[in-house]
């Protein structure tokens, strides 16, 4: 890889990988199973330079905000790049969002330029949301079909200026991107990120997962998520590696994916790698008994043999089905945006796919703590990464406090709030609001957020999203653990409990069994961690894009709902 | 070639066969995602049902943000 130390910009990084690699494959992109587009480094270059130069003969200037809304594929990362080739800060937002809230982040964040897929700007171009963000002057389109009216935009495809463009550099406190995080708190905030975070983020993720020239990385999660910008555009980027596209993203095209490009890494989010997992289980229920019995025997060898460190080519060999399934290539799943149940990873990790689960925020720079896997542990959420230092604050006698990050990849804060800004980063500080505590091997294990919590009376802290695991598995759609006063706010510091919160699945009713269920669970718990109700809620989960519970958005809505009479009795 | 009505009601009986519902029970009208308590990653596989039965591609763009049966239903009309 390249020695980023060198490199002052994320720009003046990949402007050298480009000319380092220049026969490499940097980029796949297929469709249904069938290959679009295959680029090399120099292809890439040779799509980007136009590119920049048109945006510099269109007046753009150093410290321009652009931004990006696009799925997946090649035209995100080469207009990325032209971006960052001519200074200017790029504006990474969801596709998923409804055109009025991408108006909205696009106001906020001061974006003059907008590169944008035809289908999203056929729906950004007729929302009244556009009239407000009158910043926006130019807004390049792709792929938009022949004859169509583009509301005033140019197509990305036209967009080429003649000669060679003026390479700008920045300074590594330079803003790189303002990335709005989904968060889980409400109101998305826009972390100020600079090139520094991002170099240095990417020297300390390559130096435990390591990119190379051949190493091809899945990209599925959304490039504008702080993990797939890393792992799935700078890392591999600066590594000399590939990254693939599939522009339909659905299950059977991703299974087909992995062996038909043989995929080293691959990024998921617990909900993906928990459906893998349940497809995985089915498969091997099926089996007739006497190879089910084989299986269980390999399986168990391999259990024998990689318990200190994973054994990737023997447990290839021994559990050769399962491997190719894969593609036979696969290093690691990189699993994050949530928490993931051990027993997932265990899962796993058994059958000789080890799991990268760690720990981050998009404020910290992405990843702070992963699992180094010596050994694999399933039960935490890894060590600091290097470059991380990472403090509990005010522990309380078991070890648990806040978990604060002071590192060079802390972001330089939140857009145009400083008073959040001082609140979070506290003597250079990042307060993640996260509650967590080091066991004697050095190993980060999480307790919940800091509010959704309850204090027993014995003077126990007890965090609702620990409490989940003992649900895990429950027969029904969804389900979430709250302090009932978080939910309910009370004066009182006395008598706080915790209660589950389930949403049925369709045709799915209350029964004594389900409640049994539900009461021999909880009474495996220790006392002092026990649920004391349940509530039923009839509707979806509000979830962020990247698939976690919006845990204070439903506590909003299930504050609607008298508490008394809502709690119902295990 | 099917009306948009014919359409619409082919996806319901294809959504009530894959998902095991009550014959007659879902509407044009009804957010999928929540009548039927499917994730996205169910309505995904919904989606390659139709392909196959309809023998049309829908890119993931036409279904972007799409939660009812009747604009999933004018998305199959218009690439028949």
């Amino acid at each position: 890889m390249l020695d980023l130390t060198k490199y002052s910009s994320l720009g003046e990084a990949i402007r050298e990988a480009l000319e380092t690699w220049p026969k490499e494959v940097c980029l796949y992109e297929s469709d249904r199973g069938e290959e679009k587009q295959r680029l090399t480094y120099t292809d890439f270059k040779e799509r980007a330079l136009p590119l920049a130069k048109w945006l510099q003969e269109t007046g753009f200037a150093a410290g321009d905000r652009v931004s990006i809304i696009m799925t997946n594929q090649s035209k995100w990362l080469i207009s990325a790049y032209a971006i960052f080739y001519c200074g200017g800060t790029l504006i990474p937002l969801d596709y998923k969002l409804k055109p009025e809230e991408q108006w909205k982040l696009l106001k906020h964040s001061g974006a003059t330029f907008l590169i944008t897929e035809y289908p999203i700007w056929r729906q950004l171009s007729a929302s009244a949301g556009r009239a407000e963000a009158d910043k926006v002057k130019t807004a390049l389109v792709t792929e938009a079909p022949a004859n169509v009216e583009l509301a005033g935009a140019t197509r990305w495809e036209a967009a080429r200026g003649n000669g060679q463009p003026e390479f700008i550099p920045r300074k590594r406190e330079d803003l790189a991107c303002i990335v709005y995080s989904s968060g889980t708190g409400g109101t998305p905030k826009g972390c100020m990120m600079t090139h520094e975070n991002y170099l240095e983020q990417c020297v300390a993720l390559t130096s435990w997962y390591p990119f190379w020239p051949g190493v091809k990385y899945l990209s599925i999660l959304p490039t504008n998520h702080a993990i797939d910008f890393m792992v799935g555009f700078i890392g591999p980027f600066t590594c000399g590696a590939a990254v693939v596209h599939l522009r339909t993203l659905r299950p059977e095209y991703v299974r087909e994916a992995f062996p038909q490009y043989e995929i080293t890494y691959v990024s998921l989010v617990p909900l993906v790698l928990k459906n893998l997992q349940k497809g995985l289980q089915a498969r091997f229920d099926e089996l007739p008994a006497g190879k089910r019995r084989a299986f269980e025997l390999l399986r168990k060898i391999n259990v024998a043999l990689t318990k200190s460190r994973p054994r990737l080519r023997l447990s290839r060999l021994l559990l050769k089905q399962v491997h190719q399934a894969f593609g036979g290539k696969i290093e690691t799943i990189i699993v994050g945006g949530a928490f993931t149940e051990p027993q997932t990873l265990q899962f796993f990790y058994d059958l000789g796919i080890p799991v990268a689960n760690g720990y981050g925020l998009t404020e910290a720079g992405t990843a702070v703590t992963v699992n180094d896997l010596k050994p694999f542990r399933a039960d935490t959420v890894g060590k600091p990464l290097p470059g991380m230092e990472v403090r509990i604050l005010n522990p309380s006698a078991d070890g648990v406090g806040q978990v604060a990050v002071r590192s060079r990849t802390v972001m330089a804060g939140y857009l145009d709030e400083p008073e959040l800004t001082a609140e979070t980063i506290v003597d250079g500080w990042l307060m993640t609001g996260d509650m967590g505590r080091f066991d004697p091997s050095g190993h980060l294990q999480l307790f919940g957020r800091k509010k959704n919590m309850i204090v027993t009376e014995e003077g126990k802290n007890v965090y609702a999203e620990d409490i989940e695991q003992a649900f895990e598995g429950l027969p029904v759609k969804e389900y979430c653990v709250f302090a009932a006063n978080y939910v309910w706010p009370s004066q009182s510091m006395v008598g706080e409990k915790l209660v589950l919160v389930i949403h049925l699945d369709r045709g799915q009713t209350y029964t004594e069994e389900l409640r049994k269920e539900i009461a021999t669970r909880n009474s495996r718990l220790m006392n002092y961690k026990r649920i004391h109700g349940v509530v039923l809620y009839e509707e979806d989960f509000p979830l962020t894009a990247s698939l976690k519970i919006i845990r204070l958005s439903l506590a909003n809505r299930l504050r609607k709902l008298p508490r008394e009479a809502a709690i119902l009795p295990v | 070639m099917r009306t948009l009505e014919q359409t619409t009601q082919e996806i319901l009986e294809l959504a009530t066969r894959h998902f095991k519902v009550a014959a007659g029970s879902l509407k044009a009208e009804d957010d999928f995602y929540r009548k039927l308590g499917i994730d996205s990653l169910q309505a995904l596989e919904m989606l390659s049902r139709l392909e196959n039965h309809f023998r049309i591609e829908l890119p993931d763009y036409e279904v972007q943000g799409v939660s009812d049966f009747k604009t999933l239903a004018e998305r199959v009309q218009s690439r028949l």
